[in-house]
Formats: structure tokens, sequence, C-alpha cells
């Protein structure tokens, strides 16, 4: 009875929104660019002259069906790494992607250790 | 006049901390449980001093007194009263003042109010306290004297930055500033505890209130941080994993760890050593972030004025209080044993700290990245959302997974607790996604995930919470009503991402612009003058096709002349389904405006759900007080 | 022993951070795209501003040294370095001068250069903005200094000024 509820209010709250495929991708690539004129804006939020040089560029290498990656990698070979937000899976960033899983797989042993112990104790 | 009130002031804060340690180590020597009338003195005269001081700077910003160079800097006198005061700590100086405020504030209510417990540990907490606040205030006679004064005397000011003129903005800093300022009362506690051996279940207790305390405001100065910023801002967003973003959000995650770690210390006398390092983790956490947002070695929207010898001042604090906790912990350590069943609501806070490190070391990690990698490698790059948001997102469905099924289990050992109804109730959320995933858009595997545990979370609260008013169990409402807030706030942040309509692009007035089941047509441009700015007017019409409903939106572009800044205000409608958003911008040298227009389904909900998680903190505190 | 060892470990880790915190904070925050020294420039084509024909990277491999400098007749700093081009194109005949109008109308920019002196060897129009991307450009004014194999062997970002411009003289020697 409670789900039937949840169902009806979901269907009600929800509007369906079918967004556009090709806009949809646009507007992530501007989220991944970084305005190089802006104190931390990425492209997607900037007002600047380069942001909207940088929208059109992109707008006309998505229409040639250029990808993604090779949209950031012409502006990374123009720009440097900076103008990308998403660090690139290289030897220099390797420490940046793994810390983090290694702290998580370090305190899992950590938790391990500490409940085994006790069993280990209450064998005893 | 008011410069030479407001230095002698902070003197006498300087003064009196110097005393109340003096008077406190005497005291400490005599071995009895009551503290001397002395010290409650100087506290009380120094909370006095404090306050007084920072009525001395409002003053000076109310009455636009540009002999202080802080005033002529942040205000004018064309600027509205309301943030004529709130510039008091819109800028550096001003809010370290603030900063002083709240430690000492800490320091008097942490005396008074914790009369029941050891006098060493008291006296021991005040000493360590009052060294903090003669480093802040050394720092600020020294390096950000909010009342240095200016000769001549300008006429006028610079005025403040109008980004910063809003209403949230002004009380966001003293919201934010509770938080992580207010841990420093349990850093000086940890210390304080480790010199007195005050441990246990007592020293658990001592702290409990403060840490709630700061764990509440933080939240609620984090949450308003970003409805400014989604209201102000202009870009949509209300999160961008932006350095000092992230900055505010490592201290709330230290501190839910010890929220949750001090409960196990409380109940079970156990994770003592653990306790004392979050405890002195979180504040060390903030002075970090402040080093990061105040010394200019980052680059963000949000810093304030950089200045690298505030850099300098600040990490050799840092660096002081780092070596010192560091070296007296090792010296007391001492080893412990863990008494944890499995199946135990102790192990589940575990698991809860586990995920809260992890999520902690991400976020740091991510924001130093770019500056160890410049400073060794002289490389630069940029770590933002798309890191964050790939390393994070995907634990957070282990993570709302365990923490609906944690609270199930007891203290101790949970040898009766049947899972029936949790797994009836995992199962009708599976039902629920897959409805939604059926009926609206398609997503992929990782938001089902994310909305399953989301709702599983939510669903499960609800159970809960009617288990817990039929069995009267009032201290289970505050962790279910923050709990609730939790699930709802993913599982809103979830479906605006997945629904959002975003769409950007160049519209000359009397044209119009498709878009699905939307139409926008640019009416025309108005231009008024106010008080402090000029403001351009878009008038925008939208229709929206499939419910024949007709709005009208009205971005701005607001031209400010001091200093001469350009904003961008977004027109938002808020409404309990959707938010409607629209900026505009004008193209350089074209008679063409750059719209961006979005649609954000459950806006308001994400506030909401915000505004719960912390309200479960107060209610916890209410509860805790009713018990006394 | 044990706790020790992991006791220097901490120490150590708090010592290293604390110092790239202090190396950090005497760094520059500023980006600029310094790094693009050493690359080649892409292939471009752009149409003149005085007749119909194009200037391509073809026309660049003919000189032994190119500047390709990004100006508008809107921009004000612009002006300020205009002296220095001027000199370049008088002085020396192993470097030609390519400006690229930015974002401008193409009466806008003759004005200009009639008013100021047209130090170009070819001006081309980049109405859009767009080919400024293509070179690495995010403002101008900006200068890339390229030799005949196309080979950006200097990057000046913002007005010329004196220092810059003997650094040219040296480079093109």
């Amino acid at each position: 009875m409670r789900l039937k509820k949840i169902i009806i209010i979901y269907i009600f709250l929800f509007s369906s929104l079918y967004a556009d495929e090709n806009n949809l991708e646009l507007m992530e690539i501007y989220k991944n660019l970084r305005c190089l004129i802006c104190q931390g804006q990425s492209i997607a939020d900037s007002n600047s002259d380069f942001a909207s040089t940088v929208k059109l560029v992109v707008q006309d290498q998505v229409k040639e069906g250029k990808s993604k990656e090779e949209i950031y990698d012409f502006l990374i070979s123009k720009y440097g790494e900076w103008i990308v937000y998403q660090p690139a899976l290289t030897k220099n960033n390797l420490l940046l992607w793994s810390l983090p899983y290694v702290i998580l797989v370090l305190g899992g042993f950590v938790i391990f250790f500490i409940v085994r112990k006790n069993k280990h104790n209450r064998a005893k | 006049m008011l410069s030479n009130i407001g230095v002698i002031l902070v003197f006498l804060i300087l003064a009196s901390s110097f005393l109340i340690i003096y008077n406190a180590y005497l005291d400490i020597k005599i071995k009895d449980q009551i503290v001397k009338k002395i010290i409650y003195n100087l506290s009380l005269f120094q909370i006095t001093f404090t306050i007084l001081s920072f009525f001395a700077l409002i003053i000076g910003f109310i009455n636009s007194d540009f002999s202080l160079i802080n005033v002529y800097e942040n205000s004018h006198t064309a600027k509205p009263l309301f943030y004529k005061i709130a510039g008091t700590w819109g800028n550096h100086e001003g809010s370290l003042l603030l900063w002083i405020n709240i430690l000492v504030l800490f320091s008097f209510l942490f005396l008074v109010f914790n009369f029941k417990h050891n006098k060493k540990f008291r006296l021991y907490t005040l000493i360590f306290q009052n060294i903090l606040i003669i480093g802040f205030v050394i720092f600020l006679l020294l390096n950000s004297n909010p009342f240095s004064l200016i000769y001549p005397v300008p006429l006028e000011g610079l005025g403040l930055n109008p980004i910063l003129q809003d209403p949230a903005l002004a009380i966001h800093p003293p919201l934010l500033y509770i938080g992580f300022v207010g841990c420093s009362i349990y850093f000086s506690a940890a210390m304080a505890s480790m010199f007195s051996e005050y441990k246990g279940k007592e020293f658990a207790l001592s702290i409990k209130s403060w840490i709630q305390i700061s764990w509440c405001f933080q939240t609620l100065g984090i949450t308003v941080g970003s409805i400014w910023a989604y209201y102000e801002l202009g870009w949509g967003g209300f999160w961008f994993w932006d350095p000092v973003e992230n900055a505010s959000l490592l201290p709330w995650f230290a501190i839910t760890a010890l929220m949750h770690s001090v409960m196990v210390l409380e109940k079970r006398n156990t994770l003592y050593a653990w306790v004392i390092i979050l405890c002195l983790l979180t504040f060390i956490l903030s002075v970090t972030g402040t080093f990061l947002v105040r010394s200019g070695i980052l680059n963000s929207v949000h810093t304030f004025a950089s200045d690298p010898s505030r850099g300098i001042y600040i990490l050799l604090f840092l660096g002081m209080m780092i070596f010192t906790s560091l070296i007296i912990f090792f010296k007391k350590y001492k080893k412990e044993s863990y008494n944890f069943n499995l199946k135990t609501r102790e192990t589940f806070i575990l698991v809860n700290n586990w995920f809260m490190i992890f999520f902690l070391v991400t976020v740091l990690v991510g924001t130093l990245y770019p500056i160890f990698l410049d400073v060794i490698a002289d490389v630069k790059i940029s770590v933002g959302p798309p890191f964050y948001n790939i390393v994070i997102i995907p634990l957070v469905v282990p993570f709302l997974f365990l923490m609906t099924v944690g609270p199930q289990f007891k203290w101790i050992n949970s040898q009766n607790v049947k899972f029936y109804k949790t797994t009836f109730i995992f199962f009708g959320a599976v039902i629920i996604n897959l409805f939604i995933y059926y009926f609206f858009e398609n997503y992929s595997v990782l938001t089902n995930l994310i909305f399953i545990v989301a709702i599983f979370l939510i669903l499960h609260c609800f159970l809960d919470a009617k288990q817990s008013i039929y069995k009267n169990k009032k201290f289970e409402y505050p962790r279910i009503i923050s709990h609730l807030g939790f699930g709802l706030l993913v599982l809103c942040i979830g479906i605006n991402h997945q629904y959002s309509l975003e769409v950007d692009f160049n519209l000359k007035i009397g044209e119009n612009k498709k878009i699905n089941n939307y139409e926008i047509y640019f009416e025309n441009i108005k231009t008024e003058q106010n008080k402090n700015y000029q403001s351009v007017i878009g008038n925008f019409k939208l229709t929206d096709f499939k419910r024949n409903i007709v709005q009208y939106l009205d971005p701005e572009i607001r031209i400010y002349s001091d200093p001469e800044t350009l904003t961008y205000e977004a027109a938002i409608k808020s409404k309990i389904t959707s938010d409607f958003y629209l900026t505009m911008s004008n193209v350089s040298r074209s008679e063409y405006y750059n719209i961006k227009f979005q649609n954000k389904p459950f806006m308001i909900w994400i506030w909401i759900s915000a505004f719960m998680i912390a309200l479960g903190g107060f209610v916890q505190l209410m509860l805790k007080k009713n018990e006394n | 022993m044990k706790i020790n060892i992991s006791k220097i470990i901490i120490f150590s880790f708090v010592v290293f951070f604390l110092s790239i915190f202090w190396l950090g904070l005497k760094k520059d925050n500023n980006y600029d795209t310094k790094n693009i020294i050493g690359n080649k420039i892409s292939n471009f084509q752009l149409p003149s501003i005085y007749n119909n024909k194009f200037i391509s990277e073809e026309t660049l491999k003919e000189n032994k040294f190119t500047l390709i400098n990004f100006f508008a007749s809107w921009c004000a700093p612009c002006r300020a370095e205009h002296q220095y081009l001027l000199n370049l194109s008088n002085k020396n005949n192993d470097i030609k001068i390519l400006g690229i109008n930015f974002k401008d109308k193409k009466n806008n920019a003759i004005g200009f250069l009639n008013e100021l002196g047209n130090p170009y060897d070819f001006v081309a129009g980049d109405t859009e903005g767009k080919a400024s991307i293509l070179f690495g450009i995010y403002g101008i004014p900006e200068s890339i200094l390229v030799n005949s194999e196309l080979v950006i062997i200097k990057k000046i970002i913002g007005p010329i000024n004196p220092k810059q411009y003997e650094e040219i003289l040296q480079l093109i020697q």
C-alpha cells in the first residue's frame, strides 16, 4: 500500500525530460574544460570571451564527429593539461588516483584485524 | 579613537589569556575539585573584551569610519546598512577577529558548562585553548590588524565585492566558523585529556555536545554556502569541488567520524586513542583549510585577497600545532585492547569511520595534489569535479547500504536481530528504482545502484521512525532524522543530476529558441539605476508546451561602480518539483547575448534534506538538554 | 622498535607536507602556456583582410622567422606594443610578421593600421576567434615566434615589452 502511494507520487512529480544527446555531450565537455583566464571556473560557467571562443571550437569539432577524448587531446596539446579538469592517468598522476584506494584497502585491513583479534580472543 | 579602543581591547584579550594560563597552571597544582574564582572572572573579562572588540569593528563599519584601513578597503557609504555590518566579517582581518571571538567564546562556555568534570582536565583544556587564542591574537596584531589606521583619512571606501552582498553570504561565515573554529575546543580537550589522564566515558561525555554543536553548524554553514552559490553565482550549480569548498568539507568528514566514534567511547569505553586522533585531526584540518584559503597558494573563485605573509604565519602556527600534538600523542599513547564483535553497532561505526576517512583522503589528495606536483615536478594540472565524482560516487553505494543496515545492530552483541523487514524494504527499493527506470529516462548502472540504496535508506528510516515512536525510543530520533536527510540528499542530487536540462546558446532581442518542450522568447532589454549599481534586465518568456504554462524570467547584468565589477544575476523560479534557471551575459562587441537555460528537478529538496541532516543534530542537543 | 619506525615515518610525512606548503607559497599561481614552446603550429587557412586570398602555414615556411601577432582595433594594450612591431618590421629582413586580426571588423582593422602604421607583412582575419585556439592563444595581445620549420621558439603573453623585444632580436640572429 505504501509502495503504491510512493509510486503515484513519483509519477506525479517527475516530468519526462528526454534531453538532447548532442547537447548533453556539449555541456559535459564544457564542464570538463577550465577557463584559463578565470579564477577557477569551467568553460560552461564562465562568461568570458575565451570561454565563448572555446565553446565555438568545441561545437565545430563535435559537428565534425570528433570524440570527447580527441577534443580534450587537441586542447591539451595547445594549452597544457591544466585546461582539463579530469586529470589524465599518467605516471605523474598515479599517486593522485591510487592513494584514496590504498587508504581504503588499508582501512579495511585495520577493521578486519580489530574484529578478527576479538574472535581470536573469545575463542580462547 | 575607535582604532585605539579596538587595539587596546585586543591587547586586553592577550593579557587575559596569559593571566588565565598562569592562574590555571597554579590552580592545577592544588589538589581539590574547585576551580578558583579568579579563573572564572578572568574568563568572563576575556569574553567581554573579545565581544567588545568585535562590536568596535562593527561600529567602524556602520559609521563608515574610513580611518580604519579595513573599513576603507571593504566598505562604502552607499552600501545598505545590513551589508555594512556583514562587511565586518566578509574580509580577512574581520573574519580573523570572528575566529578569535569563537575561540574565546567556546573556551568560556566549555569551562562553565563542564563543571561536573575533572578539574585538572578542565584547566588543561583552558590552557591549551588559550595558547591557541594567543597564537591567533598575535597573528592579528602583527599581520592582519583590522584596527590599523590610514592617514590621511579617505573620504570614501573601496566598497565590498557585490557578490558578497547577499543575506545568505552574510550568515555563512558565522555559521561555518562555529563549526570549524568550534572544533578547537575539543582539540584542546584532547590535549588536556592526555595530560590529565582523564579518559574513557567521562572524557567522551565532556566533549560530546561540543562535537555535536560544531557538526551541526558546520553542516548548516556548508549548506548555506551552497545555497548562496546557487542563487548568487549564476552557474546553476551548488558544489564545484573548489579548493575553498573542499576546505570546509574536510573538517566535516572528520567531525562526522568523531561524532560517531565518541559514542563508542561513551558506550563501550574503547577507541580512546582514535577519538584523540580525530579530535586533533579536525582542528588541524580547519587550520590547514584556512591556510589554503588565505595564503593565495591555490587558484579559486572563492579566495580572499591573498597575501603570502599570511600564509607563512599560518603555516608556522600549523606546524607548531601538528608537531606539539604529535609529540604529546606519542609520549602518552598506551596500547588499547579492542573487544569488537562483528555484528555490533560499534563495528558498523568503525565502518562509518572507514568510509569517512576514505572520503576525507580523496578530497584532501584532490585538493593538495596540484600544489605537490607544481612544487616537485613543475607541472600544473587541474583536479576538478570529474575526479571527485569518479572516485567518490561508486563508494557511496556500499556506504548508504551499510548506513541503513548498521543501526539495526545493537551494542555489544546482536543475537536476536532479525532482518526480514530490512530485506523486504530492500526489494521494495529495487522495485521502485525499476519503475523510475522504465517510466522515465534510462540511466547508467551506477545511477541505478545509487537510487536503490538511497531509496532503501529513506524507506528504512521511515520504518525505524515508526518503530521508535511506537516504542518511545526518543534517543533514536536524531539518528533517524539525519540519516533520512542524508538518504534524501543523495537521492535528490542523483535525480537532479540525471534529469537536469542545461542548454547554452546565443540569442538576439526578438529571437526565440526551442528546446524539447520549452520555448524561450527574448522579448526585450530594460536598464535601471539602483543605489549602488546599474542593471540591464532581460525579459524572457518561457513557454512549457507540455503543461501549457507561460512564465517570465528576468535575468540581470549588474554594473557596480564601487568597486567596478560586473555581476550576473540569474533568474530563478523555484518550485516544489523543479527550478527554472536562466542567466544572460552579453557577448562582447555583438548584439547577441549568451543565454544559459536550465531546468533542475528537486533543487529545493536538496536544501531541505541538507537542513534535515543538521536538524537531527539539533534534536540530539535538545534531547540531551532535557535529559539534564 | 616498531613504534619508533612508524613515528619516524609519520614525522617525516609531516615535515614533507609542511615543506611542500612552504615552497608552494613561493610559486607563481598564474598559469601561462609557455609549455607550447617546442611544438609545431598546426595547419591553418585564414582569409586576408585586404583581398580574397588565403594565408596558410605554407606562407610561413618561406620565411626564416615569422612573428605571429594577435591584435584587434578595440584592444588598448595592442597600441602599446605596436611600436615594437614596427621596429621589427623595419630593422630586420630575417623576420616577417603575420598579424591575425582577432574578433574584429575588417574596416576597423584597416583603419587601425592606417592610424598607427602597418608592421605586418600579412594580415589575416579571425572574425570568430576560432583560429586563436589553434595557436594556443587565450587573450590579446599575444605573439608567437616561429622558425621556418614552423616550430614555436618563443611565446609572449600580453603586449611586447622592451625586454621581450630584445629577446626576439637575440633569437633571430
